[in-house]
């Protein structure tokens, strides 16, 4: 993995950094390079809960904050910033405005490389909002100071349509961290994590690949 | 959350009414229900601090439970509950829980604006 000057992750949602780049993230912590979090929501139309549920649609949001912060804490994100939009509400807020303060963020942190989905092929509206929005901030910058973007995307139709992620992390190494940061967010994937314990002891093949690759697709402008 | 009690929801929804009440109200099949199952239809509604006054409001059925409140110019309705809480801020919450514990419905009644 490339040494990066800074990393910035945009996500809608606090476990959204979990399944798919934390061991991305993991890597870059530990070669020294400071990560930036910006987590839009918090998650607070999750229909996670518990079964039986332990917490409710209000108290939700408080839980899924502290899930957030552990799960920063475990990865060595050092600025977690929460910018409390509100869950699935992203793609009915102004464009212009949200972009507007994607590029705030963009500016101050001047991040080498910024890790959001792909939009268009992220599945939930609230990722390709999100993803759109900060394609949108970037896009205002000149050329030349343009950070590398990296997205992820998930949807049924994203190989087809864009072809093989072109890029690959293996991140085994720091695999541990990734899924204590799986962990942190129990709320939502406790349930999930109930049948993958015995694939993991079991070092099931598919499970493995799941877990220690992480696929990202360079975003052209 | 705990399983509906009917007595002390029908209570609690007496309390609010003919008063100005903020509801909170949502359906929701998952944001991923289409991507698993691309012949799923995916549907759901949310509206959160609508401001409403109701003067009946009734909890029916055997469960899971329906709640129908007639407010000044129409209804509110919601169908599918199975949990109730009255939470530390007063409001009475009423969800409706699948198997797997995903929320698939949500009513709620406060008297001051939800957060």
């Amino acid at each position: 993995m490339e040494k990066e000057r800074h990393v910035l992750v945009v996500f809608p949602h606090p476990d959204d950094e979990a399944f798919g780049v934390s061991g991305t993230i993991a890597t870059h912590v530990q070669n020294g390079t400071p990560v930036t979090y910006a987590c839009l929501t918090l998650g607070e139309m999750g229909r996670n809960m518990g079964n039986p549920p332990f917490t409710n649609r209000e108290n939700l949001p408080k839980i899924r904050k502290q899930e957030l912060q552990e799960a920063a804490r475990v990865l060595g994100i050092q600025d977690l910033r929460m910018l409390g939009y509100r869950d699935k509400t992203i793609e009915f807020e102004d464009d212009e405005k949200l972009a507007a303060s994607m590029l705030a963020i963009i500016e101050e942190v001047n991040p080498s490389l910024i890790i959001t989905f792909y939009p268009g092929y992220s599945v939930h509206p609230d990722h390709d909002a999100t993803g759109a929005a900060v394609v949108r901030a970037v896009e205002k910058l000149p050329a030349a100071a343009r950070p590398t973007l990296h997205c992820v995307a998930f949807s049924n139709n994203c190989v087809e349509e864009l072809g093989e992620a072109d890029i690959v992390h293996d991140i085994t190494p720091v695999a541990d961290k990734k899924l204590a940061a799986i962990r942190a967010h129990r709320s939502q994937t406790e349930q999930m994590l109930i049948g993958m314990e015995e694939k993991l002891k079991n070092q099931d093949p598919q499970t493995m690949v799941w877990i220690n690759n992480e696929r990202f697709w360079t975003y052209t402008f | 959350m705990e399983y509906i009690d009917v007595k002390n929801v029908q209570d609690a929804i007496n309390r609010f009414a003919n008063k100005n009440v903020y509801i909170h109200m949502e359906t929701t099949n998952g944001a991923y229900a289409s991507h698993h199952d691309q012949s799923f239809f995916s549907a759901g509604a949310y509206i959160r601090n609508a401001l409403v006054r109701y003067e009946l409001g009734k909890i029916t059925g055997t469960g899971p439970y329906r709640v129908g409140l007639k407010i000044n110019l129409g209804w509110i309705y919601a169908e599918g509950l199975t949990h109730f809480e009255i939470d530390e801020e007063n409001h009475l919450l009423l969800a409706g829980h699948d198997s797997n514990g995903k929320l698939a419905v949500a009513l709620e009644i406060s008297s001051t604006p939800f957060a």
